[in-house]
């Protein structure tokens, strides 16, 4: 062993398992996130608990199993000693029945071989309190039975169907159409108090202000008798009783399901079909419930909305200023310290530009914006408080030197024989660059901008200063003019993950929203990297070619 | 034929319109030369901006204040009759003057004016004693002549006659305008403290070397809205020291009966039928004497002017006994004239004084600093307040005239020693360093040591490296040495992806994942640190041992692929010993045993949690580089040491590695510098507590981390929006600092590679 050791053989395979730790971390976490953030979507089997407590009673607990974890309990005659009991978190549903989504049993109160699937019991997703778990017994509408028993299932398959679409449909309106009014409004608001901070608001136009607002008013009378119509369809839908654990019964009604499924009895295939359609909803749904429930669909609208918008910002920046250094400037010492520092500005805490963002773009770019432009709006601020073109100029300031970087990287590799033969046949540096430069490098360009936008779409810390909220009232696009309103505050998804997994009051229940939310986002900034690479290497098997 | 195409060559490259078009291409080419070149240095100028920005932020912390004056006027009413107190608005409009004779006389700040005119009810007894009771609601009492006491509070009244804004001031007694009577003669001595259950007081009778307490507790009456006493306690006892002053603080519990010449009695009061003498103490050094006296605000600090120009802070700390004694905290040289009086600002702990000679001099307490000095008037000054905004300063001259200065004077209570130093902050045994940026409390002395924070930081940056630096240099070593090609085209961009992961999962799972699952399997992880490299070794020595054929099967460059199922089980082995390693070291859990038997401070976010998780998130970064660095070494000096007879680890050791140590370093400093900056992992995993412990089992706050918890909190231009600047500042520094040191570094060694 010695010799062995003399040689170094074993720092050769320390380090060769040094990378293997590397890559076991890479891939085990990737593969938990996976894991965990899919689990979240497949219909898990709900078992049967017969949970004896120390008095002797039996409590009946049904629910899926969500974890298990090692409780410690100090000896009885030494507190320095303590023994490990395993326990079982069960989440049970019914919150406004049992208070709680969750429970904890211990281990010692059940017995094992009495756990088994609870036979027939159904899963009911509802808008408000989450799931109820329970046996399907009979369906009202109108205040008759309509069916019991088995019988219900069908009925209430379609009865369901009919709720979801009629909630959309007022969801629209809601949203949509009096969400617009309400905007139409707003802005006739303010226009207004700005036609009389300056002395115009006469009796005319007072007038013609009027009938607008009358006009509108009268739309939005309209639209809210519709929806009360809506919402009386919905209510006579009629509702659905479920006996739970513990003998109880709940009412729940029609108006408010989600959806339902049987998960014990459900075919594999069906549980995959449910399995995707989970994953869809979650794509598409707004969050329910103090964003633990439900859907992304806003945080995604957002994080796209602001990496776009930062990308419109980064790339001429960044492209001017790679192109004029490599391209214009004499170089010399003073080029090679902006080259440095560009550098190092890529490594400055990401902390560091949402204060500078807060400090300068809200507080004194907002904020003269604001005594400028919009006076009478005060004293509430339009652009002087955090928003979605400040965040955005923000994430490109924080992007401008990987995608400088990148440009230049690309503008350097361009073999200097192609620049000269432009020259060469007459074109001028301008027609040059724009010809033959730019074109070639635009792999490189690319590369940069997909790398600036994987980092940004990750980035949450400066985002928490200047502008992401846990729950934005309006999506930042929307249908109303200009359609895309950049002073509104927006949602984000890494912003989600922080929020939801640590200032949520609901913690266990929000922890599997959590990991799909992660893996939502580790799939799309994984995909945006292995692009730039492919497109990288691409690019520099191309001039290799051009080298030689 | 020939001659129709030359012809129209010509045409087209003579004549005016080729001409024209040169021109235009000449043109575009030049507006375009410019308008690049001002557009590229453009947005270079504003990505450096940001340094500059942070300076302009900051820089205002570090001025001194500035003191202009504002108007001079005669001072109001009879100049003979002393002054007790001016009682000033919030907006600097008018003023309050109380003389000793009971007069009260409302004027202009801007111009003295006199609006009203009012007497105290006095009966006709003569003012013997005053006490400043509660400064923020402008409550005064007055001893007098008879043994009564007088309890008065002022306000301002804003009326609108004629659509101009008018403030007169406007006087009311919540006790009723009749004396409360308290002892029979004169009352020489008072000291009184209000709040919102009881009244305490403590007073001395003129010709008697007695001092009585009494208190009383307070109702509202059903009525209206004045207020009922009724009597709860009192006791007299007599006095050891001549005193001169009688101070009771503001929790009504500590009383000081100090001499003129600085003895000083505390008396504690907790129970007021039997006071207690808990300390006696001599303020000053032999021969020097007390000019004045008074409380900081927050009553809790007395601070003491003496004859010889020096102003003393003392308060009482407890010592290891758990006993309150008085302790000299700091002093504040102001000149070598005595002190006369010193006023205290209304929301901070800053306090103004003015000596016999006519200087006016301010200070701030905690920051230690000196913030102006000046003289005012020859002949001396005889009553200096600051206003309640702390933007002004009222002096009024012995010659009968009122000055009125402008401040600005926003940054007083941070300094660099407050920053950076250990200071002495009110309530606490000994100076420390102490990050605690608001509360509740309206006297609250801000806490905005930028210590723990930083040693927060480097704590967290460098247990972080403590996991990332062995991981990362091994592996790039391997990566760039060893490893074949076909295997490092994967293994490279994968090891890289953990660098675009979000640090936001990683920090969730590091909170709420990583965190508690070790804590429950401590001694599993810290089998793994053991468990593996010795596996890892063994694993190694047996292959060599194994036939050829078998050995072969695995050359050198594939062996990491060869170790990932072995080191997946041999972490896996070392979880699972964790079990029986707790039953057998830990009497059955191992964190249980630190707290109960080892009594080791254990939190479950803790620089543990964060060395793994931020360390997982600096490999990247560190292996990168160092990579790059290794695999440029010149194939030409490893061949040559390898054909002098060099094992491939010798040449690592004594060819490669040397020539490609720049490199490795500067990797270690991008990734240290990474570490300082990272913010969601410290953030969501570190517990956020700032404190200054090197205990691998409690948390920290980082600078990065208090920016993103405190920023969007912060008043806008307040001294701790620019402290929290200041700490932007010091991370851009210090990461500026490390890259710039490891690009130099690597720029270097780039340009010793093309030498060799």
């Amino acid at each position: 062993m010695k010799s062995w050791m003399n040689k170094g053989e074993h720092w050769i395979w320390f380090s060769a398992s040094a990378v293997s730790v590397s890559v076991v971390l890479v891939f085990g976490l990737l593969a938990m996130i996976a894991y965990k953030g899919l689990l979240h979507f497949w219909p898990h089997n709900v078992y049967d608990y017969q949970v004896m407590h120390s008095n002797g009673q039996i409590e009946q607990v049904i629910g899926e199993l969500h974890d298990t974890k090692l409780k410690l309990v100090e000896d009885a005659s030494n507190i320095e000693i303590v023994h490990e009991v395993p326990e079982y978190l069960i989440k049970t549903g019914n919150r406004d029945i049992y208070g709680i989504d969750f429970k904890w049993i211990n281990s010692r109160d059940i017995d094992e071989t009495q756990v088994k699937l609870a036979d027939g019991i159904t899963v009911v997703e509802r808008y408000q309190w989450g799931n109820v778990y329970g046996h399907l017994e009979s369906l009202k509408v109108n205040g008759e039975v309509i069916a019991t028993g088995e019988a219900v299932k069908e009925v209430l398959q379609d009865l369901a169907e009919q709720g979801t679409a009629l909630h959309e449909e007022i969801l629209h309106i809601e949203k949509v159409v009096i969400g617009g009014i309400n905007y139409q409004i707003e802005r006739l608001r303010l226009e207004q108090k700005k036609l009389e901070a300056e002395g115009e608001y006469d009796a005319q136009t007072e007038a013609e202000f009027e009938a607008k607002r009358t006009a509108f008013n009268q739309e939005f009378v309209e639209h809210q008798t519709a929806i009360q119509q809506l919402y009386d369809q919905a209510n006579s839908l009629g509702e659905v009783t479920l006996g739970i654990a513990g003998g109880q019964k709940i009412t729940v009604k029609i108006k408010q399901v989600v959806r339902f499924w049987q998960p014990n009895n459900m075919s594999l295939i069906a549980k995959v079909g449910f399995f995707f359609g989970s994953i869809g909803n979650f794509l598409t749904e707004d969050p329910r419930e103090a964003n633990t429930e439900g859907g992304v669909f806003p945080a995604i609208v957002g994080t796209v909305t602001m990496v776009l918008l930062m990308t419109i910002l980064v790339t001429p920046m960044g492209v001017l200023a790679a192109i004029y250094m490599s391209e214009y400037a004499k170089d010399g010492p003073v080029l090679r310290l902006v080259r440095i520092s560009i550098n190092n500005l890529a490594g400055v805490p990401s902390i560091v530009f949402g204060i500078f963002g807060l400090g300068f773009f809200v507080y004194i770019l907002g904020g003269s914006i604001d005594d400028l432009f919009y006076g009478y709006a005060a004293p509430s601020p339009v652009f002087g408080t955090p928003g979605l073109l400040w965040a955005s100029l923000t994430m490109a300031l924080l992007t401008l030197p990987v995608v400088i970087v990148s440009t230049q990287e690309g503008l350097s590799r361009i073999p200097r024989s192609l620049r000269e033969g432009g020259l060469a046949l007459g074109a001028t540096k301008f027609e040059t660059i724009m010809r033959i430069v730019l074109p070639m490098a635009t792999p490189a360009i690319m590369t940069g901008l997909i790398l600036a936008i994987a980092r940004a779409a990750g980035e949450v810390a400066p985002l928490m200063l200047v502008g992401v909220v846990k729950l934005a009232p309006t999506l930042p696009v929307d249908f109303n003019a200009p359609f895309i309103h950049l002073e509104n505050k927006f949602m984000h998804l890494g912003f989600h993950i922080y929020d939801v997994g640590f200032q949520s009051p609901n913690v266990e229940a929000s922890q599997p929203l959590v990991y799909a939310t992660s893996l939502l986002l580790v799939v799309i900034i994984v995909s945006l990297n292995l692009g730039a690479i492919m497109i990288r290497n691409r690019l520099r098997e191309r001039y290799k070619s051009l080298g030689n | 034929m020939e001659k129709k195409i030359e012809q129209k060559l010509d045409k087209v490259l003579k004549g005016p319109a080729f001409e024209r078009r040169i021109r235009i291409r000449n043109f575009k080419d030049h507006f375009a030369r410019y308008s690049i070149s001002f557009g590229g240095i453009s947005v270079i100028a504003a990505v450096l901006l940001i340094m500059f920005f942070l300076v302009y932020v900051v820089a205002p912390l570090f001025t001194s204040a500035t003191v202009e004056k504002f108007s001079t006027f005669k001072t109001p009413g009879s100049a003979q009759d002393e002054t007790l107190y001016y009682g000033i608005d919030e907006y600097k409009d008018s003023a309050v003057r109380f003389t000793q004779s009971g007069q009260l006389l409302g004027f202009s700040l801007k111009d003295g004016r006199v609006s009203n005119e009012q007497e105290l009810p006095l009966n006709g007894e003569e003012i013997t004693s005053f006490s400043l009771v509660d400064e923020a609601k402008n409550i005064l009492a007055f001893g007098l002549s008879d043994g009564a006491l007088l309890i008065a509070q002022y306000g301002y009244e804003v009326t609108y006659p004629n659509d101009v804004k008018t403030i007169t001031p406007k006087i009311k007694y919540p006790f009723g305008e009749e004396p409360l009577e308290l002892g029979s003669s004169a009352i020489e001595k008072l000291a009184l403290r209000l709040n919102d259950e009881s009244l305490v007081v403590a007073y001395q009778e003129t010709q008697s070397s007695q001092i009585s307490v009494k208190s009383f507790t307070v109702e509202a009456s059903f009525l209206d809205d004045s207020l009922m006493l009724s009597e709860e306690g009192e006791a007299t006892f007599e006095q050891q020291v001549d005193v001169e002053y009688l101070l009771l603080d503001g929790s009504m519990r500590n009383l000081y009966l100090v001499s003129k010449e600085g003895v000083a009695d505390y008396y504690d009061l907790s129970d007021i039928e039997s006071p207690e003498l808990i300390q006696h103490v001599q303020f000053l050094s032999e021969g020097d004497a007390i000019s004045t006296i008074r409380f900081l605000l927050g009553d809790y600090s007395l601070m003491i002017g003496s004859e010889q120009g020096v102003v003393y802070q003392w308060f009482p700390v407890r010592n290891k006994d758990n006993v309150f004694q008085l302790e000299k905290i700091r002093e504040f040289k102001v000149s070598d004239n005595p002190v006369t009086m010193i006023a205290i600002e209304h929301a901070r702990k800053g306090f103004a004084t003015i000596d016999q000679a006519g200087q006016f001099d301010l200070f701030h307490s905690t920051s230690e600093r000196h913030l102006d000095s000046f003289e005012v008037d020859k002949k001396g000054l005889s009553f200096v307040a600051i206003m309640p905004r702390a933007n002004g300063v009222l002096l009024e001259t012995k010659s009968g005239q009122l000055i009125n200065y402008n401040v600005e004077n926003e940054y007083a209570d941070v300094s660099f020693k407050s920053l950076w130093g250990k200071v002495w902050y009110e309530g606490y045994e000994e100076p420390n360093y102490i990050w605690q940026s608001s509360s509740a409390s309206s006297d609250f002395e801000p806490k905005m040591s930028m210590m723990p924070l930083t040693f927060g930081t480097i704590k967290a940056a460098i247990y972080s490296m403590l996991f990332a630096v062995p991981i990362a240099i091994l592996a790039a070593v391997y990566t760039a040495f060893f490893m074949d090609a076909k295997t490092r085209q994967w293994i490279k961009p994968s090891v890289e992806l953990i660098e675009a992961l979000p640090t936001v999962i990683l920090g969730f799972l590091a909170g709420l994942w990583l965190a508690p699952m070790m804590e429950a399997n401590l001694s599993g992880f810290f089998a793994i640190l053991i468990v593996v490299p010795i596996g890892i070794l063994l694993f190694g020595f047996s292959w060599s041992k194994l036939p050829k054929s078998i050995r072969l099967l695995v050359p050198e460059g594939k062996r990491t692929l060869l170790m990932i199922p072995v080191v997946f089980l041999l972490g896996y082995f070392a979880m699972s010993m964790d079990k029986p390693l707790e039953n057998t070291f830990f009497n059955g859990d191992m964190r249980h045993w630190l707290t109960y038997s080892a009594g080791i401070d254990f939190d479950q976010r803790n620089a543990m949690v964060i060395g793994f998780a931020m360390g997982f998130a600096l490999i990247p970064t560190i292996f990168s580089v160092a990579e790059d660095a290794i695999y440029n070494v010149p194939r030409y000096l490893i061949n040559g040491s390898l054909a002098l007879g060099a094992s491939s680890w010798q040449t690592m050791v004594g060819v490669v590695l040397p020539t490609a140590s720049p490199g490795i370093f500067s990797a270690i400093m991008l990734g240290f510098g990474r570490g300082v900056g990272e913010t969601m992992i410290v953030l969501m995993a570190s517990g956020n507590t700032p404190l200054m412990e090197l205990n691998i089992f409690e948390g920290m706050r980082t600078l990065s981390a208090n920016l993103a918890v405190e920023m969007a909190e912060a008043e806008v231009y307040s001294s701790h929006y620019r402290v929290l600047f200041l700490s932007g500042l010091a991370l851009f520094v210090f990461t500026f600092f490390f890259n710039t040191l490891a690009e130099i570094v690597r720029e270097r060694m780039r340009r010793k590679y093309s030498s060799l």
